[in-house]
């Protein structure tokens, strides 16, 4: 069981002062394997906090990252599932679930780990599965008007992933989860 | 030399005391009154000595009362003694030297006391009178110290299983009271002791004994009877009395102290006004502030522990007198130095805060108070004093943990001038700590401008600083920050009221200099864009204030992003337009919109010149200008033509490609029928082939440099046909597609390294959709013939 914490777009401190208390107080030292971070940090004190929460942190470049040695995309393997990282306002139309597909193929992952819509979604197409944790401090969007902070932990155990998603709706914290298993251990023929 | 002889005496008279009371045992045990007496004499008569420094006269003093205890055993016992008490104290007033004399009476007389044959009054009264016998100040002292010792389980008091009414309690009051006002003369007498040159020492010396004198305070704290009215009427005046009197710095600093310490904190509030009258009186070189601090810290925690006082602490108005007795000490005192001074005010901000924490008047009365003893200082330069200054002002903070309640006390922004730069800095991030930890809510334009008042120092810089003064880069940015994250707490759900805090915060953020803009503009400009969202859900409020719409609020930010290209930060710039015009996009406002491209565009000409910027900033002048619905035909067609040439520009080719490729999708947007032009699309893909062919043509002369990478471009292209082939562009056919499949192919099979995962993926994708049972996209895969490919 590896557990890899997904979330991005937090936008501080332009948009948002900090993450929900709530969320703060979930996200613990020592419980998590690895951290993929869709960008839009933007700053380093954002970046030393999730540091402290898993030193294994990946971090694809959002528009506003101050740093800007981030990586375009990042790809990575956490058991038997190739993961891709980017932030998503490379990919036009914006959430446009196609185009998003296109890029999946091009890296060639199971799990495309996407933001920049700040909204939840996990879905899956002929290549794969496509995550977009939303926005962890629910900051503003000009796509999405209605924005909740969200983050996504994935439970990673074999060939199966276990998404849960944590929503803050209305001052709770709500859970759901989506359950995906791959076919078999490599997606492409040699 | 002296300490060497010291120690001699000290164990030569040790000496001679254990052997005498080994006597004096031994005659005891024999019921021997005579020999016992006359050993006990000598014994006593060791204390006599004037050589021993207080420290040691007290060791010696110690084993010698120890060794009384057996003989005041003895002395309890008549039978044993073979004659009445009353006979012995008679008796022992013909012995040789008055001091073991004396020692001898005092134990006989708690004895005698105990026996109930004579009133107590009468020994105790007899007792203290002979002890003046004794005018030595150190053996006087520890006499009367015995005396005390030696009677105090006789009076009636806490713990003592002794009765009385009223008469006997006055009784016993009266006779630690005189005991205490002698033992305090003896002890002052001790500092006129000896040459002036040895004052140090004398006034070490006396330190060491000052719980003797202090001890007689604590008996009578525990004497019955003593309660409010008897405290007011006779304890406190007798004894403030003595400490006035007596002239004496050492004595009356310690005293009052003991004053405050001992007696309880209900008797204290109701004597304020006296004990307060009496500290004017005091030696003007006794530490009033450390007395006052301690009355004022005693009492905060009596309010805070019990809340029942309160109402005793108004009615006596605790606050006003000590407020003005501080007032007289700072004043009289001019040589105190600022951090005494604010010291003496944190603690009566400490105790108004736990007493009157409802009445913001008093807290800010004693800014004020604070406020004009610093402005005879001018600004600290002293770490000490600034350090003081913090806590004073923290504490208000702590206690309130609303900063709300902190903006209406008009003597708080005063107290932060006073402050140097940096502290007045740190002052200013403290605030916002608080704010950020108790989430409070800044809810109008005027406590906004309180607000800044209060934190102007990270704002601006301050006056006559110069730019080459040491800044550290990070602390810096941490502190604007700092501002940055405030700014999303200083928000009204009210539009107009929240567009008033806009605009008052863009007046505050503007004075801050090229260095601070990049970093507070930002927050400035998404809070109006949210505010922009609400307008428009909002209804419309015909009588509303003309700053209240979302027009105005977009102005405001046209001429604030303005100001970032001003200052070199043209990415962010560029960025912010962009955003202002998708909000522009969702109000309808096509001018506005339009407006906010042609400024990115202005930008991304003039000032962006990096290849990596431009193509960061090239993607989202596509992505933001793909959703926009609000230009007509001629407009939309004037950006989107720019946006195609500028991407024809790009530096890279495959860059070029790639941007020229995305214009497509300008072309086609899933709602209105008016956005689909299926030929545009294809003439841009058609284009950006063209590039990769260009590309292609270059890595083949280059011998396999990256070959892979521009057949990656072509299936990019591919993917992208797909992409307009299933949303139904009638342009895209079967054979654009097979032919630049075969295209792939071919260059592939050139390349030795072998097809990438790309093709594949992508390969497999199209049979996966041939296979589709919903007919429509199986159709239109169908078209394609892929028989070629194995």
């Amino acid at each position: 069981m590896v557990l890899v914490l997904a979330l991005g777009d937090l936008h501080v401190p332009h948009r948002a002062a900090d993450l929900p208390p709530k969320f703060k107080s979930m996200l613990v030292p020592g419980k998590i394997q690895h951290i993929i971070c869709t960008g839009n940090l933007c700053i380093k004190e954002i970046h030393d906090y999730l540091k402290t929460i898993c030193p294994d942190l990946h971090i694809a470049r959002g528009e506003f990252d101050e740093d800007a040695r981030y990586p375009e995309t990042k790809i990575l393997t956490i058991g038997q599932f190739k993961l891709g990282l980017c932030h998503g306002h490379q990919v036009i139309p914006w959430g446009d679930l196609d185009s998003l597909a296109m890029l999946q193929r091009q890296l060639d992952v199971d799990i495309l780990v996407t933001g920049h819509t700040h909204q939840f979604t996990a879905y899956k197409h002929e290549g794969g599965v496509v995550i977009n944790p939303g926005s962890a401090t629910g900051a503003y969007s000009s796509i999405n008007q209605d924005v909740n902070p969200s983050f996504v932990l994935m439970d990673i155990d074999g060939l199966r992933v276990v998404v849960y998603v944590y929503e803050l709706i209305d001052g709770e914290v709500k859970v759901d989860k989506i359950d995906f298993k791959k076919t078999s251990t490599s997606n492409s023929a040699p | 030399m002296i300490a060497d002889d010291d120690e001699k005496w000290l164990a030569a008279a040790t000496a001679a005391v254990k052997q005498n009371a080994f006597y004096m045992q031994r005659a005891i045990d024999s019921n021997n009154l005579k020999d016992a007496l006359k050993f006990s004499a000598q014994m006593l008569g060791e204390l006599r000595t004037s050589k021993l420094s207080p420290h040691k006269y007290y060791e010696l003093y110690i084993r010698a009362s120890d060794e009384l205890r057996s003989l005041e055993m003895f002395f309890r016992d008549e039978t044993a003694l073979g004659c009445s008490i009353a006979e012995l104290y008679e008796l022992v007033q013909h012995a040789g030297n008055i001091l073991p004399r004396l020692y001898l009476l005092c134990t006989i007389g708690s004895v005698y006391i105990k026996s109930k044959d004579v009133t107590a009054k009468d020994i105790l009264k007899d007792l203290v009178e002979m002890c003046r016998a004794v005018q030595h100040p150190l053996r006087g002292l520890f006499l009367r110290s015995y005396l005390a010792q030696v009677t105090r389980d006789k009076l009636p008091s806490i713990g003592s299983e002794v009765e009385g009414d009223t008469e006997t309690h006055m009784d016993a009051l009266e006779f630690v009271l005189q005991n205490f006002t002698e033992m305090n003369k003896l002890w002052v007498r001790m500092q006129h002791q000896g040459p002036t040159r040895e004052k140090e020492k004398r006034e070490k010396e006396r330190n060491e004994l000052r719980d003797l004198v202090g001890k007689n305070l604590h008996i009578l704290g525990q004497l019955e009877g003593v309660d409010l009215v008897v405290y007011r009427d006779t304890v406190l005046p007798r004894i403030l009395e003595q400490v006035v009197n007596c002239k004496d710095e050492l004595a009356q600093c310690y005293l009052m102290d003991c004053i405050i310490q001992v007696f309880p904190d209900d008797f204290h509030l109701q004597t304020l006004d006296v004990l307060l009258g009496a500290c004017p009186q005091l030696q003007p070189s006794v530490d009033i502030k450390t007395v006052l601090s301690g009355l004022m810290e005693r009492l905060s925690n009596y309010a805070a522990s019990s809340v029942e006082a309160l109402p005793n602490f108004l009615q006596v108005d605790a606050f006003s007198k000590l407020n003005h007795a501080i007032g007289k000490v700072v004043e009289a005192q001019v040589d105190l130095p600022a951090s005494a001074s604010v010291t003496l005010y944190l603690f009566l901000l400490k105790f108004t805060l736990h007493v009157h924490s409802d009445r913001l008047d008093y807290v800010d009365q004693v800014l004020g108070s604070c406020v004009s003893q610093l402005s005879a200082t001018g600004k600290l330069c002293d770490d000490k004093a600034s350090k003081q200054i913090v806590a004073f002002l923290s504490a208000p903070l702590e206690k309130f943990n609303d900063v709300v309640t902190i903006l209406k006390l008009t003597n708080y922004p005063r107290v932060m001038e006073y402050l140097d730069n940096d502290t007045n800095k740190a002052m200013a991030i403290i605030i916002i700590q608080s704010i950020l930890k108790n989430d409070t809510r800044i809810a109008t334009a005027d406590e906004v401008d309180a607000m800044f008042e209060l934190i102007k120092g990270l704002i601006k810089d301050f006056d006559g600083l110069a730019d080459n003064d040491e800044i550290d880069e990070e602390d810096f940015q941490e502190e604007q920050n700092s501002v940055a994250r405030l700014v999303h707490f200083l928000y009204n759900d009210d539009p107009e009221e929240m567009s008033k805090i806009i605009f008052r915060i863009r007046k505050h953020i503007l004075t801050g200099g090229p260095k601070r803009l990049p970093l507070t503009i930002p927050p400035l400009v998404f809070s109006a864009l949210k505010l922009v969202r609400r307008m428009r859900g909002g209804d419309e409020n015909p009588f509303g204030d003309d700053t209240s719409t979302p027009q105005k609020i977009l102005q405001l930010l046209t001429e604030t992003v303005e100001v970032l290209s001003d200052v070199s930060a043209s990415e962010l710039a560029l960025r912010l337009y962009l955003q202002c015009a998708q909000a522009a996009n969702d109000c309808e406002l096509e001018t506005v919109a339009y407006e906010f491209f042609t400024k990115a565009y202005l930008l991304y000409e003039e000032e962006i010149s990096d290849s990596k910027a431009q193509v960061t900033a090239l993607r989202l002048i596509i992505g933001t200008l793909q959703r926009m619905r609000v230009f007509n035909v001629e407009n939309r067609d004037i950006l989107t033509h720019k946006a195609t040439g500028y991407s024809a520009k790009l530096l890279k080719k495959p860059d070029q490609c790639r941007a020229v490729y995305e214009c497509a999708h300008l072309y086609w947007a899933e709602e209105g029928e008016n956005l689909k032009d299926g030929e545009r699309v294809v003439l841009c893909l058609k284009r950006a082939q063209k590039i990769a062919d260009a590309v292609q043509k270059m890595a083949n002369a280059s011998r396999g440099a990256s070959s892979t990478g521009s057949v990656s471009l072509y299936v990019e292209l591919l993917n992208k046909y797909l992409y307009f082939l299933e949303k139904g562009n009638p342009q895209v056919t079967g054979e654009t597609i097979q032919s630049l499949a075969e295209l792939i192919r071919s260059e592939t099979k050139k390349a030795e390294s072998g097809a990438g995962t790309f093709i594949t993926s992508t390969l497999r994708y199209m049979e996966f959709q041939r296979q589709q049972e919903d007919g429509g996209m199986s159709e239109k895969y169908q078209k394609i013939k892929m028989e070629w490919f194995e």
